[in-house]
C-alpha cells in the first residue's frame, strides 16, 4: 500500500491535494465477499476522509460494484470491519446506510418517467415532508450546489443528464456525509460531464466525502484526490491520480497496457448500406422519434455513430436490423435493394448481419446452450423442409469457440454460463464468420474487459480490411475515436453529417451531441481528451 | 438461520430430481391426511398407488385415463414453451368430444360402405373442433391483443353451456327416457379397442404414444419447434433472429387445441360411447398439472400422466373401499403441483445454513 503525498499545487478546478487530515469517514479493513462463481472481494482495504473525492478504479467485474453495495448495505461481506466516522458498524441495509449519512446514485436510474421530478423525491422520502415542501427543498438543494432541476417538470421531458440530476439531487436532499456515484459519467456528453465535476468538487469544499467509481482514466485524473485500484477483487494500488499517467493506471488496473491497434486508412468501395430521410415514429410512449436519417455506408469502411443513449441508437437499430419493419418502402436499401420492410431473416440472407447491445435476452437465449444460439442467426444446419442437424450446430459453436478464442465449456455450455466479454466474443464471432456484406455492431465492447475489447475491435477491423462494411453504434467515444474512419452523431433522433474522424475532436464530437452540428464550435472546455 | 443461495448455474440434477421430491412429499401430506381423517395410512396409500397397477384390468383402466392427460398435456407444453399461456384445453375438449359426436350420431346404413373408416372421420372432427375454439383464443389475442389465458379459460364455460344445450336439446336421444344425453354411437363409429375380452384399453394409447415421439422430433429436431421455444424463453431473441410470435401464437394453440380436441373425440366415442353433460371430467385443467410435473418435457409427461391417472383412480377406489370422499383426487393433484413449484426453487438457488447477521448499533 503506497501512502499518498500531499502536493502543494492547488488550483480552483483541478484537482486538490488530499484533504480531511486526520479523520477518516469511512474506513474499510479486510473486507472479502465470495458469490458462489467467483471472489468478488479479497481481503479489501479502503479508507476515504472527510471532504475527500476518492476514486475506485477497475475494470468490469474488479469487485468495485460488490464493494460498493457493501458500504451501501444491499450486501453483507463474508470477512471484515467497517468503520464509519472511527466507530465500527455493520450497515444491514440501505436504510441503515441512509440513517447513517451514506448516499447512493445507481448507474442506472430508478425514476417514473410519468411523474414529476418533486413527484419522484417525494416517493422515496419517508412522509415526514408534504410535496410543496419536498419541492422547495429541492430548489434549495439544486441552487446551493448549482445543479439546474426544474421540480415541476416530468421526468419522461428530462435529458438524460438532467435525470441523473435529479437522482444526485435526491441523494443530496438528506445532507450525507458520504455519496457514492457508480459509473456517473457513461450517460453525459463531454459538456455536461464538466458540469457535473463542478458541483461534485464544490460538494467535497463543503465536506462531502465522494466515492467515485470509474473506468475512466481521464476523468479520475482531472477529478479525484485519491484514488484505490481494484484488480481481480483485490486492492492493486493507492495512489495519487493527480500523480499518475493514463499508462501507469492502466497499469494498476489490468495488468498490462491494452495492445495498441494498427489502423490502417480505409479504401472505401461502394455503397452498401444507404438511408435516405429515415422518419419513424416512436413505437414505446417513452421511445425516440426518428427523423431524416440519412447514412451511407461503404465496402471497406467502418461508420461510428456517438451519441449518449437513448436519443434514438434503440430505434434506428431496430430499423436497420428488421425488428422493427414500419419505415418507409425506399428508405433503407441494401445494395440498391429495398430493404425496409423487410424481415430480418431475409436482410440477413441478403448479407447485413446485425449484433444488440443485449447479449442475454436479446443476442442471445440465456438458458440455451451454445451450439442452439448459433441456429438464431446461422441456418447452414437447417435443410430445406427445416430439419435440424445437430451435429452440424455443435461443429459451427466448436468452429466458433475455437476462432474467435471464446473460453467456454464446450458447445454445449448454457449462454449464460460465460462472462460478458467471452459470450460477446462469440455472439461477434458467430455474425463475422457468417461473412457478411455489411455487419452492423452496437456497442461492441459494452461491460466487456480489456483484453476482449481489444481483440472485438481489432476482429472489426480485420473485417473492414477484408471488404465489409461496418456500422458502430458506442457510448465510448475513445472506442470510436480508435476504430472508426467516419463518424457521426446521433441526438433527439436526428442523425448529424459526417465527419472523417481525423478531422473530429471530442469537443465537437461533444457539442454535436447535444444536437448543435448547424453552430460554429465553441471554444474548447476543460475535460476529457482522446487518447 | 436457513438461507436461500442464487446456484451460479440451475442444477441439471435438480430439475429431475424436483418432481420426485414433489412427489414423495406428497405422499408424506398425504399420510397425515389420512391419519387425521382416521384413516389406516397404508390402505389409503395402497389405494392410490398400488391397486392402480395391481392387474391387467386396472392397467387397462389406467392407460384409458392416461390417455387423454398425456394427448392434452403434450400440446399444453407446446403452449407453454413458446409463452402461450392457454388454460382452456378442458373447453377445446369439449367441442372436439361434440365434433367427434356428431359425426359418430351419423352412423348407420348410408355411411356402411366406410366400415370402420369412421373412426377416422370422428378423431379428425375432434382434432378440427378442438382447433376451432382454439382459433378463437389465437384470432382475439392477434387481433385485439386479448388476454389468451382469461378468453380460453371463459370459452370452457361458454364450452360446457354448449354440450348442455346440445344434450338437454336437439341431440338428446329420443327413446333415452327423457335422460340429458344423445344416442349410445354405433359399433362401427366407436374407437376401436386394442384387446378382445373385457379390457377396455383403446387404440387412443398407441396414437398418444405416437404422438409423444412426434412432438420430441418437433421440438428437437426441427427448425420451427427450435422457434417457437425462442419466443417462450426470450422473445426479444425472438424478434432478433426474425421468428415471428404471430406464427408462434398460430401453431401452439392449433396445436394444442388439435390436441385436446382428439382426446375429447377419443373419450366421446371411446369408453363414454355417446355424449352427455359429464363429458368434462377436468383432464382438460389436470393436463396443465401434468405438462409442468413432466417438465413440458414429451417423455416427462407420459410418467406425470400415468401418475396423475392413478390419482384419478385412487380417488375413485377410495371413495368405493373407504369411504372417503371423491374430491381426494383433487386434493392429491394440487398437493403435487404446489409441492412441485416449492421445490422448483431448489433448480436456482440452494439452501445453506448462515449465522444471522446483527443489526445495526443504534446511537451513531
Amino acid at each position: 500500500m503506497t501512502a499518498s503525498t500531499p502536493t502543494a499545487e492547488t488550483t480552483a478546478a483541478g484537482p486538490a491535494a488530499r484533504p480531511g487530515g486526520a479523520t477518516l469517514r469511512l474506513q474499510l479493513t479486510g473486507i472479502s465477499k465470495q458469490y458462489p462463481a467467483v471472489r468478488a472481494n479479497d481481503r479489501v482495504d479502503l479508507s476515504v476522509r472527510a471532504g475527500e473525492i476518492h476514486a475506485v478504479l477497475g475494470e468490469n467485474g474488479a469487485g468495485k460494484s460488490t464493494l460498493m453495495k457493501i458500504i451501501y448495505g444491499a450486501v453483507q461481506p463474508d470477512a471484515g470491519s467497517l468503520r464509519w466516522n472511527g466507530q465500527p458498524v455493520q450497515v444491514g441495509s440501505p436504510a441503515a446506510a441512509r440513517a447513517l449519512g451514506i448516499s447512493m446514485v445507481y448507474q442506472h436510474f430508478s425514476l417514473f418517467d410519468t411523474l414529476t421530478v418533486a413527484e419522484n423525491v417525494w416517493l422515496g422520502l419517508d412522509k415526514a415532508m408534504t410535496l410543496a415542501q419536498v419541492a422547495a427543498r429541492i430548489g434549495e438543494v439544486a441552487h446551493t450546489y448549482g445543479l439546474d432541476v426544474d421540480a415541476q417538470r416530468p421526468v419522461h421531458s428530462l435529458s438524460v443528464g438532467e435525470k441523473q440530476r435529479v437522482e444526485i439531487v435526491r441523494a443530496l436532499l438528506t445532507s450525507p456525509q458520504l455519496l457514492i456515484l457508480d459509473e456517473p459519467t457513461s450517460v453525459l456528453t463531454p459538456q455536461a460531464v464538466d458540469k457535473l465535476f463542478v458541483t461534485l468538487r464544490r460538494l467535497a469544499e463543503a465536506g462531502t466525502s465522494i466515492l467515485y467509481i470509474s473506468h475512466k482514466l481521464d476523468e479520475i485524473r482531472a477529478l479525484c484526490h485519491h484514488c484505490t485500484v481494484l484488480r481481480g477483487g483485490k486492492v492493486t494500488g493507492e495512489v495519487d491520480p493527480t500523480q499518475e499517467s493514463n499508462a501507469s493506471l492502466s497499469r494498476l488496473m489490468i495488468g498490462a497496457e491494452p495492445p495498441a491497434l494498427a489502423h490502417r486508412d480505409a479504401a472505401a468501395g461502394a455503397v452498401r448500406l444507404a438511408v435516405k430521410d429515415l422518419q419513424l415514429a416512436r413505437s414505446s410512449p417513452f421511445g425516440t422519434d426518428l427523423q431524416g436519417i440519412a447514412l451511407e455506408l461503404r465496402a471497406g469502411e467502418v461508420l461510428g455513430i456517438a451519441g449518449v443513449s437513448g436519443n434514438g441508437q434503440a430505434e434506428l437499430m431496430a430499423a436497420l436490423s428488421g425488428e422493427d419493419v414500419r419505415a418507409a418502402p425506399g428508405s433503407i436499401t441494401l445494395d440498391g435493394a429495398d430493404i425496409a420492410r423487410a424481415s430480418p431473416r431475409r436482410r440477413r440472407r441478403l448479407g447485413l448481419h446485425f449484433v444488440p447491445e443485449e447479449r442475454l435476452g436479446r443476442g442471445a437465449v440465456p438458458t440455451l446452450s451454445l451450439a442452439q444460439n448459433t441456429l438464431l442467426t446461422r441456418t447452414e444446419a437447417v435443410s430445406r423442409s427445416g430439419w435440424i442437424a445437430t451435429g452440424r450446430v455443435e461443429a459451427l459453436a466448436a468452429h466458433l469457440i475455437a476462432r474467435f478464442k471464446v473460453k467456454a465449456g464446450g458447445p454445449r455450455a448454457a449462454a449464460r454460463s460465460l462472462s460478458g466479454g467471452n459470450l460477446q466474443k462469440f455472439l461477434v464471432g458467430r455474425e463475422i464468420d457468417a461473412n457478411p456484406r455489411v455487419l452492423i455492431v452496437s456497442q461492441p465492447t459494452w461491460g466487456v474487459d480489456v483484453g476482449a475489447a481489444a481483440q472485438i475491435r481489432g476482429e472489426l477491423l480485420a473485417l473492414r480490411d477484408a471488404g465489409c462494411a461496418v456500422l458502430v453504434v458506442s457510448e465510448e467515444l475513445e472506442e470510436l475515436f480508435e476504430i472508426c474512419d467516419r463518424l457521426q452523431v446521433i441526438a433527439r433522433g436526428r442523425l448529424s453529417p459526417s465527419l472523417a474522424t481525423r478531422e473530429a475532436t471530442i469537443e465537437r464530437i461533444g457539442q454535436w451531441m447535444s444536437g448543435l452540428w448547424d453552430q460554429p464550435v465553441a471554444p474548447a472546455v476543460a475535460g476529457s481528451a482522446a487518447s | 438461520m436457513l438461507k436461500l443461495e442464487p446456484r451460479a448455474q440451475p442444477s441439471q440434477a435438480m430439475s429431475l430430481a424436483s418432481p420426485l421430491i414433489a412427489l414423495l412429499i406428497t405422499v408424506l401430506l398425504g399420510v397425515v391426511l389420512f391419519v387425521l381423517l382416521g384413516k389406516d395410512p397404508v390402505r389409503g396409500l395402497q389405494v392410490f398407488f398400488v391397486e392402480p397397477l395391481k392387474n391387467l384390468y386396472a392397467l387397462s383402466e389406467l392407460a384409458i385415463k392416461a390417455t387423454p392427460l398425456i394427448l392434452i398435456a403434450l400440446g399444453l407444453a407446446v403452449c407453454f414453451r413458446s409463452n402461450v399461456w392457454n388454460i382452456g384445453a378442458e373447453g377445446q375438449f369439449i367441442i372436439g368430444a361434440l365434433a367427434g359426436g356428431w359425426v359418430a350420431m351419423q352412423a348407420g346404413p348410408e355411411l356402411a360402405w366406410l366400415g370402420r373408416g369412421l373412426v377416422v372421420f370422428v378423431l379428425l372432427a375432434g382434432v378440427l373442433g378442438g382447433m376451432a375454439w382454439a382459433t378463437i383464443v389465437a384470432l382475439l389475442r392477434d387481433r385485439f391483443n386479448a388476454n389468451e389465458i382469461l378468453v380460453s379459460l371463459m370459452l370452457v364455460y361458454v364450452a360446457v353451456q354448449l354440450l348442455g344445450f346440445l344434450v338437454y336439446g336437439p341431440w338428446k336421444d329420443p327413446k333415452g327416457f327423457n335422460f340429458p344425453q344423445t344416442i349410445t354411437f354405433l359399433p362401427e363409429a366407436r374407437v376401436p379397442r386394442l384387446f378382445d375380452g373385457g379390457l377396455r384399453a383403446h387404440i387412443g394409447t398407441p396414437i398418444a404414444l405416437a404422438a409423444v415421439a412426434l412432438l420430441w422430433v418437433f421440438l428437437f429436431r426441427t427448425y420451427r419447434g427450435f422457434a417457437l421455444q425462442v419466443g417462450g424463453l426470450a422473445p426479444a431473441a425472438a424478434l432478433y433472429a426474425g421468428f415471428s410470435s404471430r406464427v408462434a401464437l398460430w401453431t401452439a394453440l392449433l396445436l394444442s387445441g388439435g390436441m385436446a380436441g382428439l382426446a375429447g373425440a377419443l373419450e366421446a366415442a371411446g369408453p363414454l360411447g355417446q355424449l352427455t353433460p359429464y363429458v368434462p371430467a377436468g383432464y382438460g385443467f389436470a393436463a396443465i398439472i401434468v405438462a409442468y410435473v413432466g417438465r413440458l418435457h414429451p417423455v416427462g409427461i407420459v410418467f406425470s400422466g400415468i401418475l396423475m391417472s392413478m390419482f384419478y383412480i385412487g380417488g375413485e377406489l377410495a371413495q368405493s373401499r373407504l369411504g372417503m370422499p371423491k374430491s381426494l383426487t383433487g386434493v392429491f393433484q394440487g398437493l403435487l403441483l404446489f409441492t412441485l413449484l416449492a421445490c422448483d426453487t431448489l433448480i436456482h438457488y440452494r439452501v445453506r445454513w448462515q449465522r444471522r447477521v446483527a443489526a445495526v448499533p443504534k446511537g451513531i
